[in-house]
């Protein structure tokens, strides 16, 4: 799970990790009254969305008057963000958080991610902060530090004096400050089941403090139960809501931009469908997986939300009974047909458990755009040929 | 021959007594696996299925000779579970369960690690000796006895590969699921040197998917040490950066983890690489011929 920029700011500042000050406003009034409660003059307007990239899109602006507070946020309240990671049809803004200007003498970047092939976190560091990381790992790699901790034997002494170091600090009292700072994400992190915290610029001020002038964090979702605390920061206006749709009946969904609803149980099975789609020549126009626990029900209800979708011009149900028995899916295809009106092909794949049961009962239902395929590849070519209309 | 589990493995199951753990152990039972009890805390001294139920694994190792657990207990309660398991001296975790929080793996596989004993998944359908023992979630009947080991990140991916193996006239040594979350216990390395090592075992199918980079770490192994002759299949090419395709572990961060890096790195090293599972029997009867 996600939060926005000022959640984590929030739980920063609950931590002793310093941040500018700063209050989220719903309208362009609020934002002026906000800028007047912060005090000085200067303050920055940052649109609030679940993606990184936001000052490029224009979405971060500097307001040097209350005036401007309050057009800067006239103007980014409703507006549609389009960055790097919003994909082409952007989100929609409807928060800005108002801050307080800093005084920014060198921009720094840190992070705490989960390193899998060490199996334990590492704090990430680099003097390049203000750029994507991922393009500074690609040019400049050495300007990257990585700084594994062991959660068995926590934050130790050597771990602050690597990442000082490696930063280049040398000034004693900011030494001291950096890795206090550190030591507090990374406590952070492990008491709130963190996926990731980004600080991307952490800003040295002119008077040697360090701030987190931005803050992204994303969480563990199977933590989520013992942290009612950050679940109660969702924001579920940032989710896809056919996704959300999805997983309230145990679907796990994401839409893509091709011509072939798929509907498959397990993951694995689900991302091999669609790649043998493309393989044939025909493009997926989603992920969707079932579960493990299939029934009519939720069967219903994944053709209804696969054919929301107006791109979709055939499906293919591609399931491989485990746990999940065809002869259920088999009825959950013909429970569907009654509940949703299925107006395009259905290309149908039954396999594995009780699977002779489920061709009978499909057989015998005798529905004009149901058509059975024998295996995996079978059934992707009838999909990419009913999908072309052939 | 087959790696790690065999007829005469025996096997306790921690949640035995819940719902899930009841349905899997009766059906594990059905196939042949020597399930000799079960631990559920509260209701030692019943008796499940017809085994006995303990209070603790210590107990159940000490009555029974157990040497492989199946887990089964709900998420938050897996990494004390495996801890218990790997304090009391099982030399294997079959850790089925989904939804288990990260930190907890972490923690629950450092233990492991320590006392020695060896873990699969969680979040995995576990595993299989074909005609023997089946400590997992699996539906047995496709799992014909063979010579085909196959290691899958996929649960229903690896009920395709062994189906299309099968039916291209070969069978299943043995095949082990090891889960798609961000810390798993054994991966691909560990297992292909087992399935080398196993005189039964001539080729081996490897599934994998998007994110992190075993299946990279294991085409550098391949080339140094497996001369078996070995299929690959990676899901997830057609997946769109940042999104985690249902599995906890299966999502491309910025450039890393995409399928086709990891293909490229397996291909590079003389692995048979498919780009569709529809591709996996048949590419295994090319490499058996």
């Amino acid at each position: 799970m996600n939060i926005h920029e000022y959640q984590a700011k929030q739980v920063f500042a609950k931590y002793g990790v310093p941040t500018p000050r700063g209050i989220i406003a719903n309208t362009p009034d609020q934002a002026v009254a906000n800028a007047g409660e912060l005090g000085g003059n200067i303050w920055v307007v940052k649109a609030q969305i679940h993606a990184g990239g936001r000052g490029l899109g224009g979405g971060v602006k500097l307001a040097k008057s209350k005036e401007e507070v309050r057009e800067l946020a006239t103007e980014i309240l409703g507006m549609t963000l389009v960055t790097h990671q919003t994909g082409p049809e952007g989100k929609l803004v409807q928060k800005v958080y108002i801050e307080e200007g800093a005084d920014i003498k060198d921009e720094l970047y840190l992070s705490v991610v989960l390193d899998r092939a060490m199996e334990m976190p590492i704090i990430m560091a680099s003097t390049e902060g203000g750029m994507d990381i991922e393009t500074v790992a690609e040019k400049t790699p050495e300007k990257i530090i990585k700084i594994a901790i062991d959660p068995a034997f926590g934050f130790q002494g050597f771990h602050g004096r690597e990442l000082v170091f490696g930063l280049g600090i040398t000034d004693k009292a900011e030494q001291k400050k950096m890795i206090q700072f550190a030591s507090k994400l990374y406590k952070l992190y492990m008491e709130n089941d963190a996926e990731m915290i980004e600080i991307n610029p952490l800003v040295k001020t002119g008077a040697g403090d360090f701030i987190a002038l931005d803050g992204k964090m994303a969480f563990d979702d199977s933590a989520l139960g013992r942290h009612p605390d950050i679940e109660d920061m969702r924001d579920i206006s940032e989710e896809d809501p056919d996704e959300r749709e999805a997983s309230q009946y145990g679907l796990s969904y994401i839409a893509l931009d091709g011509e072939i609803g798929c509907m498959v149980n397990g993951a694995g099975l689900a991302m091999g469908t669609m790649d043998t789609i493309n393989y044939m020549g025909g493009t997926p126009a989603n992920f969707l997986d079932v579960g493990g626990t299939a029934n009519a029900e939720t069967v219903a209800k994944g053709f209804e939300i696969i054919l929301k979708n107006p791109n979709v011009k055939a499906i293919f149900v591609n399931i491989f009974g485990g746990i999940v028995r065809c002869d259920r899916i088999a009825n959950g295809i013909l429970e569907a047909t009654k509940l949703v009106d299925v107006n395009v092909p259905v290309i149908v794949r039954l396999d594995g458990t009780n699977a002779a049961e489920a061709a009978v009962i499909l057989e015998n239902a005798n529905i004009d755009n149901v058509i059975a395929a024998t295996d995996l590849g079978d059934g992707a070519a009838k999909a990419v040929a009913a999908a072309k209309g052939e | 021959m087959s790696i790690l589990v065999n007829k005469d493995t025996k096997v306790i199951v921690q949640g035995f007594t819940g719902g899930e753990g009841t349905f899997h152990a009766e059906q594990c039972m059905a196939y042949g696996t020597d399930i000799v009890g079960g631990v559920t805390p509260g209701k030692g001294g019943q008796t499940h299925l017809g085994k006995p139920v303990f209070n603790t694994v210590k107990e159940a190792i000490a009555t029974t000779g157990a040497t492989v657990s199946m887990v089964f207990v709900p998420p938050a309660f897996v990494a004390d579970a495996v801890m218990e398991a790997a304090a009391a001296g099982i030399e294997l975790a079959v850790i089925i369960t989904e939804g288990a929080p990260v930190r907890d793996m972490q923690a629950a596989k450092a233990a492991a690690t320590k006392n020695g004993m060896m873990t699969i998944g969680p979040n995995c359908p576990g595993i299989i000796t074909a005609d023997e023992c089946k400590i997992g979630i699996m539906p047995g009947s496709i799992f014909k006895k063979g010579n085909v080991g196959l290691i899958s990140k996929s649960g229903t991916l690896t009920y395709e590969g062994a189906n299309q193996v099968v039916n291209e006239g070969f069978g299943i040594t043995t095949a082990v699921g090891i889960g798609g979350d961000p810390i798993i216990g054994l991966s691909y390395k560990q297992l292909l040197q087992m399935f080398q090592d196993d005189p039964e075992t001539e080729a081996i199918v490897m599934i994998g998917e998007i994110g992190g980079d075993l299946e990279i770490q294991a085409a550098t192994y391949i080339k140094e040490n497996i001369t078996k002759p070995v299929v690959a299949f990676i899901a997830g090419q057609s997946a769109p950066p940042g999104k985690r395709m249902g599995h906890a572990g299966a999502i491309i961060s910025g450039s890393a983890g995409t399928a086709k890096e990891k293909m490229d790195a397996l291909s590079a090293v003389g692995v048979e690489v498919v780009v569709s599972p529809a591709e996996i029997g048949k590419a295994v009867k090319k490499v058996l011929s």
